[in-house]
């Protein structure tokens, strides 16, 4: 959910040439201290996931010991759930396949994102006019429905799920892009590749695209967290992977004992806003790395 | 291009989006795995051989896609989705039972958030660096990040049992409840919580566009020159400034209308609000296609018409825009 509609950086070429881009832009992110933050969290958030399930084997699906027990009781850090599961070794689990399923939906969207922003905004004529409305298309249909229905016709699995997920929120990358697109290939120097007879997808790919890369890597963290937020979503309403432990699942699974029993719902709710939040403070400093023009607003 | 021949090519352009939503609702059904026939009954009791029987019939599952493509349209034209054999119900009766419920729910949560939104928005615009536009960067952090679901849960748990004022479930208080003046009390009643979990998102994205709009509008040289010939700063304000600010609200409003239903859906199943939200849940529970499809067809539908409001109402604030052309 970005709110830049307008071109990330003004139209006039900059002609300043920095000796070592990447160097700069961490830099710049290194100064964002929120964002800095942000990504010690998240990488702390990987590690966990991948290294919990070594320090701690066992089937988070199975009980562990008594029905309910609130956190810190009976060695039972953030208590059981209503089958007895421990909370902590689900979170442990759930993390893996909730990073997963937001990699995989985010690059999924993304692909598609480029694909069809970059052949309008190139092509432009009828190219365009066709997949603008196939844009306009998605755009109608609410997408956490058609992601239910899509799970729901192909069984709910981290592939159907990740798929689903991607195919309802791509538009505003591909929105995004075709700007982008609009804007650079009447520039000079693609101008100039054109001129010395370059192909379409030379010019597309390797010209265009690198040019466009800085707004389009803001929008991929931030649609990482709105996949992450999407599939809790879908857990909620009890599409998900029946054989995989997710912290949307366990949210889903203790909602009818909330009153009895805050902790097991209120522990999978943090875990995701906490990454969600580090996702967004990733997405804010990368903005400031990528487009310093923007950082006076 | 006049006004009504611009008005009847948006709505054309809206009939054929409906009907492109129907073909992607026949061709998922179809590209499903499993027999069709049972997928459309979904796991609700067991369907009978004459009940697979009658639906194949019905739906022609014989015949080449494009005839029963055919077939399915013209149903729909008559206002036929299908009969939901776990309420035993036809779809439309169903849906349209639960359409005002969800429509209530997701225009007032557009409402304050766009009105509470754009007056943060519009002070704190005055102060770029001020407590309130700090609040508003925090609130759309939290905007974004948390699960909405989990949001109104977290609502329940405080308002159920610590502070029970606000009902944390349904829209009513049933047959036992008020009638006339006083049913409207209670449905409002009912409404609080749900209705600030869903603007809660809306509000600081509001906030956060109608601030950067007000100081690009601020800046302009009409307002200086209104300053200049001595207006109060709230004529200014609100009379000046606030009609162009307000333009880019008027836009995300209807582009949001299809994420606000998403967002709905979670809200009416934590709260149990009788709309179409909980309706989906039920249907996914029992494997209840026709309806889950009927669904997405209507809600598109409210999404569709949202959009030419959206329109007309750019067209009224701003009589500039050339009627004809696109958005």
């Amino acid at each position: 959910m970005m709110i830049s509609d307008k071109p990330a950086r003004p139209d006039k070429q900059v002609a300043i040439q920095v000796e070592r881009p990447w160097l700069e832009a961490w830099n710049m992110f290194k100064k964002n201290r929120a964002a800095v933050a942000g990504l010690i969290i998240l990488s702390s958030i990987i590690m966990i996931s991948l290294l919990g399930p070594l320090a701690f084997p066992a089937d988070p699906f199975a009980g562990a010991g008594p029905l309910l027990s609130p956190p810190g009781e009976r060695g039972f850090l953030l208590g059981t759930d209503q089958q007895g599961r421990d909370i902590l070794v689900g979170l442990l689990y759930g993390s893996q396949s909730t990073l997963m399923v937001g990699a995989a939906a985010a690059a999924i969207t993304i692909t598609i994102g480029i694909l069809v922003g970059a052949l309008a905004g190139y092509y432009r004529g009828w190219v365009e006019e066709v997949l603008l409305r196939i844009t306009e298309f998605f755009q109608v249909l609410p997408p956490l429905l058609l992601a239910m229905v899509v799970v729901l016709l192909f069984s709910p699995s981290i592939v159907t799920i990740s798929l689903a997920i991607g195919i309802v929120s791509w538009t505003s990358t591909a929105r995004l892009v075709r700007a982008e697109f609009l804007r650079i290939r009447e520039l000079d120097f693609v101008k100039a590749e054109r001129a010395i007879g370059s192909r379409n997808a030379r010019i597309i790919w390797t010209i265009i695209l690198p040019n466009a890369a800085p707004p389009l890597i803001v929008s991929a963290a931030l649609s990482v967290g709105v996949a992450i937020l999407f599939e809790a979503g879908l857990a909620f309403l009890q599409l998900s992977d029946p054989n995989v432990m997710s912290w949307g699942y366990l949210i889903s699974v203790n909602r009818p004992q909330i009153l009895e029993a805050w902790w097991p719902v209120t522990f999978p709710g943090l875990a995701i806003f906490i990454t969600v939040l580090s996702v967004s403070l990733i997405g804010d400093g990368l903005n400031d790395a990528f487009n310093p023009k923007l950082r006076q607003r | 291009m006049n006004l009504p021949i611009a008005i009847a090519r948006r709505v054309g352009y809206a009939l054929i989006l409906l009907l492109a939503v129907l073909v992607l609702n026949f061709t998922l059904l179809h590209l499903a795995p499993g027999d069709i026939a049972e997928t459309i009954v979904g796991e609700s009791g067991g369907a009978s051989k004459e009940m697979l029987a009658k639906i194949r019939k019905d739906y022609g599952l014989d015949l080449p896609f494009h005839e029963q493509l055919l077939n399915y349209l013209d149903r729909v034209a008559q206002g036929d989705f299908g009969h939901s054999l776990f309420f035993d119900q036809p779809v439309t009766e169903l849906i349209f039972e639960k359409l005002v419920p969800t429509l209530l729910l997701v225009i007032s949560s557009l409402f304050i958030a766009i009105v509470f939104g754009t007056f943060l928005g519009v002070f704190a615009a005055r102060r770029p660096s001020g407590l309130l536009s700090q609040l508003i960067t925090v609130l759309a952090l939290l905007g974004y990040a948390l699960p909405v679901f989990w949001t109104g849960i977290m609502l329940v748990i405080l308002f159920a049992s610590l502070i029970p004022i606000f009902p944390t479930s349904g829209m009513d208080s049933g047959p036992l409840g008020a009638s006339g003046v006083g049913y409207i009390w209670e449905v409002l009643h009912h409404m609080t919580l749900p209705v600030v979990t869903l603007s809660t998102i809306y509000l600081a994205f509001y906030s956060r566009l109608s601030r950067a709009s007000m100081m690009d509008v601020l800046g302009a040289d009409y307002i200086r020159t209104a300053r200049a010939k001595g207006l109060s700063e709230q004529i200014v304000i609100f009379k000046h400034a606030l009609r162009n600010a307000v333009l880019p609200v008027v836009t995300f409003a209807g582009l949001q209308f299809g994420a606000l239903f998403s967002g709905a859906v979670l809200v009416e199943n934590v709260f149990s609000w009788p709309g179409l939200g909980t309706l989906a849940f039920e249907s996914i529970l029992r494997r209840d296609t026709p309806t889950l499809l009927g669904i997405l067809f209507f809600s598109a539908l409210v999404v569709i018409i949202a959009n030419l409001l959206t329109d007309l109402a750019y067209r009224l604030i701003d009589p500039r825009i050339k009627t004809g052309a696109k958005a």
